[in-house]
């Protein structure tokens, strides 16, 4: 006889079944909180969003039903364009390089034993600090006159490009920010690389695999479930990188023309207009087509993960 | 020479693998010390890369105005009192205050709504569970601009904008990846224990609180941690909900300041750059504190997704 709790319940052949009910809606109410916020800040804002995304709306006036308008015209706004380019170029470069650095450090750190606690701690820093100070130091470091990177190149003895006032640099300089933080990454891939069993290593080197041959052919795979992961996740994020640029380029500051441009991701782009020019219903539409964006991107990757994403079945 | 092994095992594939030759065998290992050494050298280098921009701030931040650019690492005078500045410049100690409340209020109300989330998602069994937890995992995908702009007009009907209330009451509704985060901590909790909680007469939120939370303390710290963290380096909502200079956190302060004294303002960089400091340090030490417990957390989830 189960006795689940202080509640006598009637001694029948129902014993069983309530118990079961008496779970399901315990179960049901420790998820309530999620289901309710759900509602209330997932599923409810989609809809109103997706609402928002046919009308004009300014916040002070009431919304002003005007269809597929707001879509039309994200089609024919160069400046969409523009932002959709800037955020896709700095994910082409982002998310390989940020993997590779990533890794790179990773399989270092995998082959100094214990000191790789220390050199860890270290790598990681860049993650913690707030990315407005990120933004705010890197446009520094960035000047092309006075900044520490141009400067360190002109002690190898090449000349510093216009990382902050170049329109063609300003994006590398912000790829180079982004690898700054990369040491998240770096704690995951040293994980995975731990969790390789090292029979497999050994059981490689007999049959004459070593160097490139064994991590192409074990390290790769074994951690490639990982790698995916990351992957995905830097692709999502990288498509909304936001802050560190708004610190830099945008808001009230002035006379940053080259950067306005050239460093209009799109969800500064976004946000502009929703709280700056407070064209609503526009940035709504943005939002779904930046979701549709991730959403496609996510299922592709998804498929193709089958092809090179070792799994314990296959 | 097996370039991917760690120490220990290449010690034992060489005395068992291919050649036993003992010269061969001496050549291994100088070899393999040779290149741990590289390998040390090259992280080293490596470490002052990612060390330098930091040092370089604390730097610039006690240089006099005329000094903050001229890349010395030794400020020459000190100037301590730009950090003195900095307060009179702006309210900094309300920045500080608003971003700790914030902070806490926000690591609070995620850590005990998402641990009852998981517990739900984790012990109990109940038709369509998997296909909710799915739905949990599918609102990780979602970008938060989506949403952005509904949940902005909601606190502004309530008209709470201008609060710090929608800076973390969202967050009592628990938060997709700590839900994830904390089941995969309950799902390693044996059935069995909970089973004689059960048969002893515990209710199931006797067993949560009694049960699931003791033993995944490690887990709730790291909960607690990575959320604090996110409130406390966030931009974006209180650029969407404060105005008032009073009201705003640490993040937003030095954004304002940066907009005043930066780039296009009135040039006062050492402020700036001692705002900066001040952001970051409190991160800095929290991270010294918690290490293991980032480290943890980052490579937990991580591997488990």
């Amino acid at each position: 006889m189960a006795t689940s709790s202080q509640v006598v319940r009637p001694p029948a052949k129902g014993g069983r079944i309530s118990l079961q009910r008496k779970e399901m809606l315990a179960g049901l109410a420790f998820i309530s909180p999620w289901f309710i916020g759900f509602l209330l800040f997932t599923a409810g804002p989609m809809i109103v969003s997706l609402g928002l995304s046919l009308t004009q709306y300014d916040v002070l006036r009431p919304p002003k039903f005007i269809g597929l308008q707001n879509y039309t015209d994200l089609v024919n706004d160069s400046k969409i364009w523009l932002s959709l380019g800037n955020t896709f170029f700095y994910a082409l470069l982002h998310v390989p390089l940020s993997i590779m650095v990533a890794l790179g450090l990773a399989m270092l750190l995998h082959r100094v034993g214990k000191a790789a606690g220390f050199f860890r701690t270290v790598f990681y820093l860049p993650s913690i600090t707030p990315a407005v100070a990120i933004g705010t130091l890197w446009l520094w470091l960035l000047n092309p006159r006075v900044g520490l990177v141009n400067r360190g190149l002109e002690l190898l003895g090449i000349p510093g490009p216009g990382w902050t006032t170049d329109p063609a640099w300003i994006k590398p300089g912000i790829v180079l920010m982004s690898l700054w933080s990369v040491g998240g990454t770096v704690i995951i891939y040293l994980a995975a690389l731990r969790n390789v069993p090292t029979e497999l290593y050994e059981a490689a080197e007999i049959d004459g695999a070593t160097g490139w041959k064994s991590f192409r052919h074990i390290t790769i795979p074994m951690i490639s479930g990982t790698i995916f992961f990351t992957l995905i996740v830097n692709v999502i994020g990288s498509l909304q990188i936001f802050t560190e640029v708004y610190t830099m380029f945008f808001g009230t500051m002035r006379g940053m023309t080259a950067a306005a441009s050239a460093g209009l991701f799109y969800n500064i782009y976004l946000f502009r207009n929703a709280f700056e020019f407070f064209k609503m219903g526009y940035a709504s539409a943005m939002a779904w087509v930046l979701f549709i964006i991730i959403l496609i991107l996510t299922l592709i990757q998804l498929r193709f993960s089958k092809r090179w994403v070792y799994t314990e079945e296959s | 020479m097996s370039a991917l092994s760690g120490e220990s095992k290449q010690v034992v594939v060489s005395t068992v693998g291919a050649s036993g030759h003992p010269a061969n065998h001496l050549a291994r290992r100088v070899n393999k010390t040779l290149q741990k050494a590289i390998f040390i050298a090259l992280l080293i280098g490596f470490t002052i890369l990612f060390i330098i921009p930091f040092l370089w701030l604390v730097s610039a931040s006690l240089k006099v105005r005329a000094d903050v650019f001229n890349n010395a690492w030794i400020p020459n005078p000190i100037a301590w009192e730009n950090y003195v500045n900095v307060w009179k410049a702006a309210p900094v100690l309300d920045w500080l205050k608003n971003s700790v409340l914030v902070g806490v209020a926000a690591a609070i109300s995620v850590t005990i709504s998402c641990a009852l989330i998981a517990f739900g998602f984790s012990y109990f069994r109940f038709p369509g569970r998997d296909r909710l937890f799915g739905l949990v995992l599918a609102t990780m995908m979602l970008p938060g601009v989506v949403t952005m702009i509904p949940v902005y007009l909601v606190w502004q009907k309530i008209g709470l904008t201008n609060s710090h209330w929608p800076l973390w009451a969202g967050n009592l509704f628990g938060s997709a990846f700590y839900i994830f985060l904390l089941r995969q901590f309950y799902l390693t909790l044996p059935r069995e224990l909970f089973e004689a909680a059960r048969v002893d007469g515990a209710g199931y939120f006797q067993m949560w609180r009694e049960i699931a939370i003791p033993l995944t303390r490690t887990a709730l710290i790291v909960v607690f941690i990575f959320e604090f963290k996110a409130s406390w380096t966030d931009l974006v909502k209180p650029l969407i909900y404060l105005q008032n200079t009073a009201m705003f956190t640490l993040p937003r302060g030095l954004k304002a300041l940066l907009d005043q004294f930066g780039q296009g303002g009135e040039m006062q960089w050492e402020i700036v750059l001692a705002a900066s400091v001040i952001v970051t340090l409190p991160m800095l030490i929290i991270f010294f504190l918690g290490q293991r417990y980032f480290i943890e957390g980052i490579a937990t989830t991580g591997l488990k997704g």
